[in-house]
């Protein structure tokens, strides 16, 4: 059987899995989709929301960044798991005491203002739709390959299935789907993770093999590692390069927005218990913790595989030849990767290699003179295909790669299709229902969710096609956003008595101040070329626009201080609300605003 | 009044485990993991140093210890002060 029908079997049979649960599980119990989580076990619901959770960034991105950066991407590691801390610490409990469904409708109430909830929808969805975009990268990058279809086709073919995805629904609310597209997920991920840590180290674990030994030299994987890219001309793979205050504001943004992302927070508004809203997040994070602790190892021993056959004889020897590329079974990968745009190499010398190295390297820039090298002709390797090509670079069974094909795709899938669903409500329900036309029929309401669907799936594929930067880029900037508008005012909502003045302001401020900081390096709306800066030399020193979440919150923050010590108290109700909302005592069950 | 003066004892006790632990939360990932990297760098591990492994390992597994802590000590914090769900 070929890879390509093989790579179809396993996509196909994955899916006829989660749709088979989801018919499963409804006839069986689920008579409330709000109730998706109640009386469902602390274990299995981090188990769903870790797959809620993880997309496309975190499956099929973020290795790719690490493995060609090394050490400076640490801040995806530390940023999207240490948001969990904030989470369990500041907001689950209180929110689920609160006992309402939605973000909104917390912010809302508790600023007793139709207008902040309003700014609030605003901020979920400017939010929400930059996510979609990232995952439209990713699920291109997928889609692309499997299909054996250039990069937009794939993106093309991708964007209907993710739409039909998002209105067939059903998948999506059922709590034990997730649970089998967290397996499917994590297999994909850890499987191919331990045979590649097998080979190189010996050591089944792969976080523990990335400090182990490096079997068929002898020395350390990670020291073998920082030899032989810096043989290359390139950065120490473990060294500190980047910008410390950039590192440190792009970490902190990250966390902050994972505690700011609405689809992540309504998790823990429907568990049983104040209790178990504290368990569900730790939970939630030992399933993600199981992709995030292999991760570094993926992309470490991915950078070293790589290297080692763009250099077979070793980096002072010969470099791969073109036509051994073109014959050894081992170099397939780049053939088929080639097809979708996404990997190129080109022998500007004209002798018969291609030499993968650093050609801004002053150093290397001498060897390649001395050698007749013409720069480097490993021209493109687009860091979103190194996870899905990992397993054929280090030459694992055809079963792995189909594996990580549907791995792949059910982390894009379900975190796109969950934020479909996410906006369309916010949309429907949120903004014309609750705003504007407080009478409309649920035939109508069901149909501007679906008009909205459709709206920011065409935008997420529009701007996907030219997107702001790699997958994980890309839901970096999402995170940022939510840092600057959702977190901030759920925090002060719950531990200080700020009024709704000063939470509208507050939120305004730091969405608006963000999202300019974003369009002025990363073009306006995200259209291509109508920046005015670039994230290579940022407007304020050394803060990129990835990184510009944290500053945005702090505006958010003194601007919502400010404005609230010089406005009316708030009233006695909400002070109750306040006081009533820091102790789990009473906590009834949660109760839909309809 | 008493319930009054107990829930101020409890949002107290609950703030100060909130700061101890949001203290280790950083010390761990911007500490350890980024600023103070250059001066773990003399302890070793595996090829590389203690401030790279707290960055893509250590950080990660030092939060998941926090999160069940905080948990396990919120729940009995209801209890003493008799503000728990049952």
């Amino acid at each position: 059987m070929d890879q390509f029908t093989l790579n179809l079997l396993f996509v196909g049979a994955s899916f006829a899995l989660y749709i088979g649960i989801a018919i499963w599980a409804r006839a069986g119990s689920t008579s409330e989709f709000y109730a998706a989580g109640r009386g469902v076990h602390p274990v299995t619901n981090g188990m769903a929301t870790a797959a809620d959770w993880m997309s496309a960034a975190s499956f099929i991105s973020m290795a790719g960044l690490i493995a060609f950066t090394g050490y400076d991407n640490s801040s995806f590691l530390m940023g999207w798991t240490g948001g969990y801390v904030l989470l369990a610490l500041l907001l689950a409990p209180y929110l689920r005491k609160f006992g309402k469904f939605t973000v909104s409708e917390f912010i809302g109430d508790r600023f007793y203002s139709s207008t902040a909830r309003l700014v609030a929808v605003i901020c979920l969805i400017v939010a929400s739709t930059t996510y979609v975009i990232g995952q439209m990268t990713g699920v291109g990058v997928a889609f692309g390959r499997f299909l054996e279809v250039d990069n937009t086709t794939g993106l093309l073919i991708g964007a209907c299935v993710v739409f039909a995805y998002a209105v067939f629904g059903g998948m999506k609310g059922v709590t034990y789907t997730q649970v089998a597209q967290y397996c499917v997920l994590i297999l994909a991920y850890t499987i191919p993770a331990i045979f590649i840590s097998l080979q190189l180290t010996g050591n089944p674990i792969p976080a523990l093999g990335l400090f182990g030994e490096h079997a068929a030299s002898g020395e350390p994987l990670l020291a073998k590692l920082d030899q032989i890219v810096t043989e290359l001309g390139f950065n120490e793979y473990t060294a500190h390069h980047a910008d410390t205050l950039n590192m440190v504001l792009f970490t902190l943004s990250l966390m902050i927005g994972t505690a700011g992302l609405p689809h992540v927070i309504m998790r823990f508004f429907t568990v049983p218990k104040v209790s178990d809203a504290r368990w569900s997040a730790g939970w939630t994070l030992v399933f993600i913790a199981l992709l995030y602790l292999t991760a570094p190892a993926v992309g470490a021993m991915a950078r070293l595989n790589i290297t080692e056959l763009m250099w077979p004889e070793g980096t002072s020897g010969q470099a791969v030849s073109v036509e051994q590329i073109e014959s050894d079974p081992a170099y397939d990968w780049m053939a088929t990767w080639q097809k979708t745009g996404l990997l190129g190499w080109e022998d500007k010398n004209g002798d018969g290699r291609i030499q993968y190295y650093n050609d801004g390297n002053a150093e290397m820039q001498e060897r390649a003179a001395e050698a007749g090298w013409e720069g480097n002709e490993l021209t493109n390797f687009n860091r979103d295909i190194l996870v899905l090509a990992n397993p054929e670079i280090a030459n694992l069974p055809g079963w792995v790669i189909g594996l990580v094909a549907a791995g792949g795709l059910a982390a894009a899938l379900s975190t796109a299709a969950g934020l479909l669903l996410a906006i369309s409500s916010a949309v429907s329900h949120d903004l014309i229902k609750g705003q504007f036309k407080p009478n409309i029929s649920e035939k109508g309401e069901l149909m501007s969710a679906r008009i909205a669907m459709a709206v920011a799936i065409a935008v997420a594929t529009y701007l996907g096609l030219n997107p702001p930067g790699f997958a994980a880029q890309t839901v970096a900037l999402a995170f940022g956003l939510a840092a600057a508008s959702i977190f901030p005012a759920l925090m002060m909502g719950i531990f200080t008595k700020v009024n709704n003045k000063g939470a509208v302001a507050g939120m305004l401020a730091g969405l608006i101040v963000t999202l300019i900081y974003i369009f002025l390096h990363k073009g306006w709306f995200f259209i291509p070329d109508t920046n005015t800066f670039s994230d290579a030399d940022p407007l304020l020193g050394t803060i990129k626009s990835t990184s510009f979440g944290a500053i945005g919150a702090m505006i958010n923050f003194a601007v919502a201080f400010i404005v609230s010590k010089s406005s009316d108290p708030i009233p006695e109700e909400i002070n109750e609300l306040v006081e009533s909302v820091r102790v789990p005592k009473g906590a009834g069950a949660a109760a839909a605003d309809h | 009044m008493s319930e009054e003066s107990s829930n101020n004892a409890y949002w107290k006790a609950n703030l100060r485990l909130i700061i101890g632990s949001l203290v280790i939360w950083a010390l761990v990932s911007f500490g350890f993991g980024i600023l103070l990297r250059p001066a773990l760098s003399g302890i070793a591990v595996g090829g590389s140093d203690l401030g790279f492994w707290f960055a893509q390992q250590g950080s990660i597994l030092v939060f998941l210890g926090l999160i069940f802590f905080y948990a396990w000590r919120m729940n009995k914090l209801d209890a003493e002060h008799g503000v728990g769900e049952e």
